[in-house]
C-alpha cells in the first residue's frame, strides 16, 4: 500500500501550487483558480487522513471533503458573478488594475 | 461504516436557526412580491428583520447560564455547545445586527441601496457568527466561517455599479477564500494529527500530534489571523472598509471580527491549550505588530473610513494582547470579552456619525467634511467625540475599562514589554482619534447631516452603553467573567 506520506506530499504540493497561483497570476479568474486548487489539496489530505487513521469507521474526513466541495461551490458561485459584474464595467479582470481604493 | 443520526436538541440551536431561517424566509416571501407591492415591502423589510433578530435574542438571553451542547454524535460529544461563552457573543452578534438596521435604513434609502437583501444576507451573516461562537467541531468552524464570510463578500459589492464597492468585494473575496484555504488546510492538518475534528478530542491528541500538529495550529492562526485583519495580514482591511457601503463596514468592523475572535478564543482554550507555550508568544508578537502598524499608519489617513479601518486593525492587536495572554491569566478570555462588548458600541457609535455626515455613497467621507460639525450638529459633535475618547482609551469610556482589563490581564501574564507597546500606541492613537474631534470643533464648515430619529436614538444608546461601561465597569467585567469562566473549565474537565 501507498504510505499515507506521498498523498500528503502531493496534497502540499497541489496546494503550494495554488498558493503561487493565487500570488503570481494577476487575472482574477486564475486567482479564483489558485484557491480552488489549495481547496482541492485539502480534499486530498481529507480523504487520505480518513482512510490511514486511528477512526477509518468514522466516515468523518469523508463527510467533511464533501462539506469543503459544496463551500468551494457556494464561493467560486458568488467569486465569478463578482468577476462577471466587475469585467461587464472595466473590460477588465486584472486585479492589478483594481487600484482605485487608496489614500 | 454506518451513519447515526446525531441527538439534536433543537432549543439550543434556536437563535442560530432562527435567524438563518428568517433570512430564507424572507428571501422566500419576496418571491412573491409584486412589481406593485416592492415599495412596501422595501419599507418593512428592515422591521421584519428586526423582528426575527428580537426573536433570536429572547431565545439567546433565555439560554445565559445554561451549559450544555446538542448534535451529539454516537461518542457523546456535542458538534454545538451552548455556554456562557456563546450566549456572550451571541448577544454581541444580534445587538450588531440590530444596531447596523437601525443606522442603515435611511442612509441605504438615501444613496440608492434600498436592496431587501441587504437585509437577509445580514441575517445569514449573523447566523454564521453566531455559529462561530458555538462550533465545537472543527467542520462547523468551517462552515461557520463560510457562512459568515460568503454573504459579507455579496455586501461589500452592494452598491455596484459603482467601482469602489465591486473593487472592494472583489478584494474582499479574493483574500477571504485565499485565507480560508490556509484555514481549512489548517483544520484538515489538525484531524490528521489527532484523528478527530471535536475541539475536545484534539485537545486530547494534540500532545502526540507532532510536526503535524504545529502546523495545523500555525496555518488555523493564519486563517484567523486573517479574518479579525492581524498584521501582517490586513492588507485586504483599508481597501474592503473604504469601498463599501458605510453600512456593511460598520457591521463588518465589529461581526467578522468578533465572530473571528469567537472561534478563535474557543479552539485555542478549548483545542489547543496543550500548545499554549507555542501560540501565547506567537500571538503576543503579532499583537504587537498589529498595535505598531495599525496606529501609525492610522495616523496618515484623510479618508474617515480608511482611519477607522486602521483604527480597527488596531484594535484587533488589543484584543490579541487579552488572547496572548489568556493561557497565564485567568481573566485572558473575559478581559477580551468585555474589550469587544464596548468596542462594538464605540465603533458602531463612530460608524453612524459617519453615515450622518456621508451625502451620497463614499463621497463626505474625508476628514474635511467634518469641519464645523459641532455648529451643524451639536450632539452628532458631542457624540463623536465621546466614541473618539472612547476608541482611544480616555476614562469614563467603555474603551478606557476595556484597555485596562486587556492590561491587567497582560501584566497577569508576565506580558511587560506588550502592556508597554500597548500603552504607548494607545497614545499615539490619541492624535488621530482627537484630530477629528479638533476638526469638528476648532474649524469652520458646512454641509448637510442626515440625522433621523432611528439614527439618533441608535447614536445616544450607544452613548450610554459607553458611558456605563465606562463609569461603572465591574458589574459587566463580572458578566464577561461567567462567560469566559465556562470556557475555562471545559478545558479542566476534558
Amino acid at each position: 500500500m501507498i504510505p499515507l506520506s506521498w498523498y500528503l506530499l502531493v496534497a502540499a504540493a497541489l496546494f503550494s501550487i495554488g498558493l503561487y497561483g493565487v500570488l503570481a497570476r494577476r487575472n482574477a479568474v486564475a486567482i479564483l483558480m489558485g484557491v480552488e486548487l489549495m481547496l482541492n489539496a485539502v480534499n486530498i489530505n481529507l480523504v487520505a487522513f480518513w482512510r490511514y487513521g486511528r477512526f477509518p469507521e468514522q466516515p468523518v474526513g469523508l463527510a467533511w471533503a464533501v462539506f469543503v466541495l459544496t463551500v468551494a461551490a457556494a464561493e467560486a458561485a458568488v467569486g465569478l458573478a463578482l468577476i462577471i459584474s466587475i469585467y461587464r464595467h472595466r473590460d477588465s479582470v486584472v486585479a492589478e488594475e483594481m487600484d482605485t481604493l487608496k489614500n | 461504516m454506518e451513519f447515526q443520526v446525531p441527538t439534536i436538541n433543537i432549543l439550543l440551536i434556536a437563535p442560530a436557526a432562527i435567524v438563518a431561517g428568517w433570512g430564507v424566509l424572507l428571501m422566500l416571501i419576496e418571491l412573491f412580491i409584486s412589481d406593485e407591492a416592492q415599495e412596501q415591502w422595501r419599507q418593512i423589510v428592515p422591521g421584519l428583520a428586526l423582528v426575527g433578530l428580537a426573536l433570536a435574542f429572547i431565545q439567546t438571553v433565555g439560554l445565559w447560564g445554561y451549559d450544555g451542547g446538542t448534535f451529539i454524535l454516537a461518542d457523546g460529544h456535542p458538534m454545538i455547545v451552548v455556554d456562557n461563552f456563546a450566549t456572550f457573543l451571541n448577544i454581541i452578534f444580534l445587538l450588531t445586527g440590530a444596531l447596523t438596521i437601525f443606522i442603515s435604513v435611511d442612509f441605504l434609502r438615501r444613496t440608492g441601496l434600498e436592496r431587501p437583501e441587504f437585509y437577509m444576507l445580514m441575517l445569514f451573516s449573523i447566523s454564521g457568527m453566531m455559529l462561530m461562537g458555538m462550533a465545537n467541531d472543527l467542520i462547523l468552524v468551517f462552515l461557520a466561517l463560510e457562512l459568515l464570510s460568503i454573504p459579507l463578500y455579496i455586501m461589500s459589492g452592494l452598491a455596484w455599479p459603482r467601482t469602489d464597492s465591486e473593487e472592494s468585494a472583489m478584494k474582499y473575496f479574493l483574500l477571504g477564500a485565499f485565507s480560508s484555504g490556509f484555514l481549512v488546510y489548517g483544520i484538515a492538518l489538525t484531524y490528521g494529527a489527532t484523528g478527530t475534528t471535536q475541539l475536545p478530542g484534539v485537545m486530547a491528541g494534540i500532545a502526540n500530534g507532532g510536526s503535524l500538529a504545529l502546523a495545523g495550529a500555525a496555518l488555523l492562526l493564519v486563517g484567523f489571523a486573517f479574518k479579525v485583519a492581524a498584521v501582517p495580514f490586513h492588507m485586504w482591511t483599508p481597501d474592503v472598509y473604504q469601498g463599501a457601503p458605510t453600512a456593511v463596514t460598520a457591521f463588518m468592523s465589529v461581526g467578522a471580527k468578533v465572530g473571528g475572535f469567537a472561534a478563535m478564543l474557543r479552539i485555542l482554550i478549548i483545542a489547543l491549550p496543550g500548545l499554549g507555550d507555542v501560540w501565547a508568544p506567537a500571538l503576543a508578537v503579532l499583537s504587537a505588530l498589529t498595535l505598531i502598524v495599525g496606529n501609525v499608519v492610522a495616523l496618515v489617513q484623510p479618508n474617515i473610513k480608511r482611519m477607522l479601518a486602521y483604527s480597527s486593525i488596531a484594535h484587533a492587536g488589543y484584543i490579541l494582547i487579552a488572547v496572548a495572554s489568556a493561557p497565564a491569566s485567568p481573566d485572558g478570555v473575559s478581559a477580551a470579552l468585555f474589550y469587544m462588548f464596548a468596542y462594538l458600541f464605540s465603533n458602531m457609535g463612530a460608524f453612524a456619525v459617519v453615515i450622518a455626515i456621508e451625502r451620497k455613497t463614499n463621497e463626505g467621507v474625508m476628514l474635511d467634511d467634518y469641519k464645523g460639525l459641532a455648529k451643524r450638529h451639536l450632539g452628532l459633535a458631542l457624540a463623536m467625540a465621546f466614541f473618539m475618547l472612547s476608541l482611544t482609551g480616555v476614562p469614563p469610556t467603555g474603551g478606557f475599562s476595556g484597555k485596562f482589563f486587556v492590561f491587567k490581564a497582560a501584566i497577569e501574564a508576565n506580558l511587560i514589554w506588550l502592556t508597554i507597546v500597548g500603552v504607548i500606541t494607545s497614545a499615539i492613537s490619541g492624535y488621530y482619534y482627537l484630530r477629528v474631534v479638533y476638526t469638528m470643533f476648532m474649524q469652520d464648515g458646512d454641509g448637510e447631516v442626515a440625522a433621523p430619529e432611528a439614527l439618533k436614538w441608535t447614536v445616544g444608546f450607544a452613548v450610554l452603553v459607553t458611558a456605563v461601561l465606562g463609569f461603572i465597569p465591574g458589574p459587566w467585567f463580572d458578566i464577561a467573567r461567567q462567560a469566559a469562566l465556562q470556557g475555562m473549565q471545559m478545558v479542566a474537565g476534558g
